[in-house]
């Protein structure tokens, strides 16, 4: 016996975003000593819309930290024999999630369906029917009545263990003494509680039918939005990473040296921002989409092939969108370089680069924040917007972009097909809207002015 | 009574920012409410005028106007009596009037809303108002926009749109803070004009005893949100009763306090949102009793009759007054054989561009020509109005902005042919305070390392880190603060508590010269005595050399040592403070300290400056003053006129001087 059970697989996406992971934690630890930083931090605590949001935020990321540990299962061979690896690259949420992903139906069903949502004709019969589903409540056999009881049982019992898991949180809370005051850990219960209901509810129901239906080559629906969460978050983060040290750079730069170094960088972003997006992104990633191609060797799996592909998009997308941010931190620092502090600073002979870093950055924070975060659910729909024009992410990458295009279709037919658009949104929404209402409280917090 | 305000509250949450206000104001009178900043005094005009910002409410009171409870009236009956009972004019004439739209349309509209008035005849009457408020061609001005007003004529365009609907009662919310002496006597007599010939009351809103002196009849001081004294200006100038009023007096700078120390008012004006038992002067006062501490002070009659002085204060009779601490007088002039600061010729001139290939085609002359020498441990004003170039000759000469031509010796070595690296080491000699201390701390950094910043660009600080702490605390008590205040932000400090931050970090490099932007000229009366002193008190202790640019010429009598008067970019007159002040020679210098309102309310014989500034980027030919000058004929028009000196100090550039 050599060779372990699963090889493992790290990706690019999956490398950085262990980085970034690891650069938040350790900056963490290190604002742990920094006394203001804690104190802030500890603002944002008492703050229980922002703790709310910082959890519903920190499901998401869990999600998308499960879908990043790949891996490749072995190969059944004989003993003795080296180890073979399958060719397909699977996450721990795949395996997780094993029972969704492999129940796969012939097409549509709506949510919690017994059949199909279309007719087809049966072996032993002229007439067209709604044949049967091979999974979704296939336990409950011919006697189809039962269906309520049974999804009426299933949310129960969902419910029930939702309310038995948080209670064990919540004894197992108040036994290590979760410090950092009562409005956090309260905030936190308060949102961990629907959270896990719904989490009870959906793994109860799953056991028996598609809670979001199934798409069109009869995936189920909740199993996509999982997955999608991933390509998201990735999105949304690693754009930001690409793009952000190049406005900040160029933004205060332009503000504040002025000139004709204010003249260059000023024409380069107008003309960037002059070229319509969407082709700009097209053109790079149909060069990228060259590249990859006619390098076939580069990528042991078609894993790693689409993987390459979201990076291209990311790094594409981040070339893109600097335009917009340092524009705005160009003009604030236009104000900025005005301001008593940094003539003062001038007037200690402090070089040009220590005023920026010192005087003219941290007054830019509150404006960087703001616009990661807008950034961030507009990345995620520009994705959506590319995937549309069929430049986006790999079709097979499953994301919200290519969920929402999909229904594009979905919804002009007659009967309407609503249930993947509408899971696309409300995850979409959810993870939006957290990020907002955090980023709110953590500028409102960080800014000393405010917290008087 | 034309306004009557009875017991006024009004909360803002839990802060009571005006409590139990009442005041009555007579047709024609003009009442002052005087105060520092934070007591309340805009707080009770806005609430007369139920033009509260949103969170704030009254709680309590009334408020009669011509006999209506203004407090009852629906919305759209106070429409009427805004701006068509009552006027009112802001501090900021700046922000006050709608950029986009004309002089005249902005006053046709108050004209359509008060007077009925439509097309032609709101255009006629329109331009009557600017006539009326001392507008010349007014027919021109009504086509203007805002910004092609300087702001003592956008101050008086406001008065015109007050004046439109012809209010019985004006409020004025520090209506000349924003201007400058020689601009604040023009509106002054402009008000007090339009008073007495429309029979309007007045209820002027400031925080200085100069421009209550001059116009007003009755006085009522405010603390904390609520009135401590009313009085007759007379009465209340000649002895005021409240101990907060008599230390108002005692902490203005004067010539008589040269040399010494100004009375101070320890602590600071207490919260809004405080609870008081007693009176709420009690921690600063110095005539403090057990009861003031338990009750509320009753009101009590120092001087009987209708309008006789009250005060809310349990000392029977009036307070005592403060011993004027007489200072020591000139100090002696140290003759050192060379000065510490040697500008000549020094000119900034900004390029105007024009066109699309920006050519240059013409300059601002912010400084033109500039020359004067600072001794070593001495301190040298520089006054003049705003837009006189002071604040840019001081950057100039600490090489902030490149001067364009003319020389700058500081302890004999020129600074201007430096590079920006080589100028470095020299930066420890020199330092600025600046004017606003808001702007002047980044509010991202803590007390610690904003003091700390100068030492570590120049290294001039301690090498190890605890070293720089030790430093940094010895600063801050240098400077009256706590050394265990390093770990704050600047928001957590009242205005003068980042005024000494500044001068903390400016002393860091134990610099001989500073630089002071009118260091006080955005605090109160009482926070200014603190800084003032601790300033002299830093001068007699370090020997420091101070280039103190302002414009408040009482500042100027009680601190400096030589004074020299720009204009224009120019200096128009220099010598020693008592040459300056008191044997003033040059007709401009005449007339801006005429215009300087007394707190005794005698008026010099006045000579009033006319009309405004001339631009700087097109400044008349001859004399730069010829066109406000009294004295001036054709000979002025020619050229501009060489120094003269008179006796050994003084020299003035007129040729009528």
């Amino acid at each position: 016996m050599s060779g372990m059970a699963v090889q493992p697989v790290l990706l690019w996406s999956d490398a950085l975003l262990f980085v970034l992971i690891g650069v938040i934690v350790a900056l963490v630890l290190w604002a742990r000593r920094q006394d203001a930083l804690r104190a802030a931090w500890a603002r944002v605590a008492q703050n229980g819309v922002a703790m709310a949001a910082a959890t519903v935020l920190g499901v998401f990321v869990l999600i998308g930290l499960l879908d990043s540990l790949h891996y490749r299962a072995r190969l059944e061979s004989p003993a003795g024999a080296t180890a073979r690896y399958a060719v397909e690259v699977n996450s721990a949420l795949d395996a997780l999630l094993a029972d969704l992903r492999l129940r796969t139906e012939k097409t549509y069903s709506a949510p919690l369906a017994t059949h199909l949502f279309a007719r087809e004709a049966l072996e032993n019969s002229t007439q067209r029917e709604f044949p049967r589903l091979q999974y979704g409540g296939a336990h409950l056999g011919e006697n189809l009545s039962g269906r309520g009881l049974d999804i009426a049982v299933r949310v129960l019992r969902g419910v029930g263990g939702g309310l038995v898991v948080w209670l064990l949180l919540m004894l197992l809370a108040r036994r290590i003494k979760v410090g950092a005051g009562g409005t956090a850990v309260r905030a936190v219960a308060v949102t961990l509680l629907p959270i896990l209901l719904l989490f009870g509810v959906a793994i109860s129901l799953s056991g028996g039918y598609h809670v979001f239906g199934t798409d069109k080559v009869g995936q189920d629906v909740l199993y996509l939005s999982l997955k999608a969460i991933r390509t998201g978050l990735l999105i949304g983060t690693l754009t930001t990473l690409v793009m952000l040290p190049a406005a900040l750079l160029l933004g205060i730069l332009a503000g504040y040296v002025g000139g004709w170094v204010d003249d260059l960088i000023q024409y380069v972003y107008t003309t960037l921002s002059s070229i319509p997006g969407v082709l700009l992104i097209a053109a790079a990633v149909l060069m990228m989409q060259v590249v990859i191609d006619t390098h076939p060797d580069w990528f042991a799996t078609s894993a790693e092939r689409a993987d390459a592909r979201l990076l291209a998009l990311c790094l594409i997308l981040g070339m893109t969108s600097w335009t917009g941010v340092a524009r705005l931190l160009r003009g604030e620092t236009l104000k900025l370089r005005e301001l008593e502090f940094v003539q003062a600073a001038q007037a200690f002979g402090v070089g040009p680069f220590a005023i920026m870093r010192r005087h003219i950055l941290p007054n830019l924070m509150h404006i960087v924040l703001i616009s990661l975060v807008m950034d961030f659910s507009g990345l995620v729909l520009a994705e959506a917007v590319l995937s549309y024009v069929g430049v986006g992410v790999d079709p097979t990458t499953i994301s919200f972009g290519t969920m929402i295009n999909t229904a594009r279709m979905e919804l002009a037919r007659e009967p309407m097909v609503w249930w993947s658009l509408l899971a696309a949104f409300s995850f979409m929404f959810a993870l939006v809207l957290a990020a907002n209402l955090f980023a709110d409280a953590v500028r409102d917090a960080f800014d000393p002015r405010s917290s008087a | 009574m034309i306004l009557s305000v009875k017991d006024l509250t009004i909360h803002i949450g839990a802060a009571r920012p005006v409590e139990g206000v009442s005041f009555d104001i007579a047709p024609g009178e003009c009442f002052a409410l005087l105060g520092e900043s934070g007591c309340g005094k805009s707080m009770t005009a806005l609430g007369i005028m139920r033009l509260l910002p949103l969170a704030a409410q009254v709680a309590g009171g009334a408020v009669e106007f011509e006999g209506n409870d203004l407090l009852a009236l629906p919305e759209s009956g106070m429409r009427d009596v805004r701006g068509g009972g009552i006027g009112m004019i802001f501090q900021e004439p700046a922000t006050s009037l709608n950029p986009v739209l004309t002089v005249g349309s902005q006053i046709v509209e108050a004209l359509q809303l008060h007077a009925g008035l439509q097309g032609a005849a709101a255009r006629t009457r329109a331009a009557e108002l600017l006539d009326q408020v001392g507008i010349p061609d007014p027919r021109r001005r009504l086509d203007e926009y805002p910004f092609q007003l300087s702001g003592g004529l956008r101050q008086r365009v406001m008065i015109a749109i007050a004046l439109a609907g012809s209010p019985r009662l004006l409020i004025a919310d520090e209506p000349t803070t924003a201007l400058d002496v020689t601009i604040q006597a023009q509106v002054l007599d402009l008000l007090d004009d339009l008073r007495r010939k429309q029979e309007m009351a007045l209820l002027l809103i400031t925080h200085d005893l100069g421009v209550v002196a001059r116009m007003a009849d009755r006085v009522g001081v405010m603390y904390a949100g609520q009135l401590v004294e009313v009085a007759p200006r007379r009465a209340f100038f000649a002895h005021p009763a409240h101990p907060y009023s008599v230390r108002l007096f005692a902490a203005l700078p004067d010539a008589e306090r040269r040399g010494g120390r100004l009375a101070t008012i320890p602590g600071s004006v207490p919260a809004a949102d405080v609870r008081h038992a007693g009176c709420r002067f009690v921690e600063r006062c110095s005539e403090v009793m057990p009861v003031c501490r338990s009750a509320p002070p009753p009101w009590r009659e120092v001087d009987a009759g209708p309008l006789g002085q009250r005060v809310r204060c349990f000392l029977p009779g009036a307070a005592p007054g403060v011993a004027p601490t007489v200072g020591a007088g000139e100090t002696p002039l140290a003759f050192e054989s060379k000065p510490l600061l040697d500008v000549t010729g020094l000119q900034v001139h900004f390029p105007i561009r024009r066109g699309i290939l920006q050519r240059v085609v013409g300059a601002v002359r912010a400084v033109d020509g500039m020359s004067l020498q600072l001794m070593p441990g001495r301190t040298l004003a520089l006054v003049g109005e705003s837009g006189c170039g002071k604040t840019t000759a001081g950057k100039a000469m600490l090489q902030l902005l490149r001067p364009t031509a003319g020389s700058v010796l500081l302890d004999g070595v020129e600074l201007t042919t430096r590079s920006t690296g080589e100028l470095r080491p020299l930066r420890a000699k020199m330092q600025m305070v600046f004017q606003d201390p808001f702007a002047s701390l980044n509010p991202r950094l803590r007390i610690g390392d904003i003091i700390a910043e100068g030492m570590q660009a120049l290294g001039t600080g301690a090498k190890s880190g605890g070293d720089m702490a030790a430093r940094v605390g010895t600063l801050l008590e240098q400077v009256g603060l706590r050394a265990d205040m390093t770990g704050r932000y600047p928001h957590e400090f009242s205005g003068g508590q980042r005024q000494r931050i500044a001068i903390a970090r400016a002393l860091a490099v134990n610099p001989q010269l500073l630089i002071c932007d009118e260091p006080t000229s955005a605090l109160d009366v009482s926070v200014q005595a603190q800084i003032l002193n601790l300033l002299s008190d830093l001068q007699s202790e370090l020997k420091l050399a101070y280039l103190f640019i302002t414009h408040n010429i009482a500042v100027v009598d009680y601190l400096a040592h030589d004074v020299a008067v720009m204009y224009l970019g120019r200096v128009v007159e220099r010598g020693s403070a008592d040459e300056v002040l008191r044997h003033a020679r040059h007709p401009y210098t005449k007339a801006l300290l005429a215009a300087v309102p007394r707190i005794d309310g005698l008026g010099k014989a006045v000579v009033k400056l006319s009309g405004d500034m001339p631009s700087p980027a097109n400044p008349p030919a001859g004399c730069h003053f010829h066109p406000r000058c009294p004295l001036a004929d054709e000979a002025c028009r020619r050229s501009y006129p060489a120094e003269r000196l008179f006796g050994a100090t003084h020299a003035v550039r007129c040729i009528k001087a």
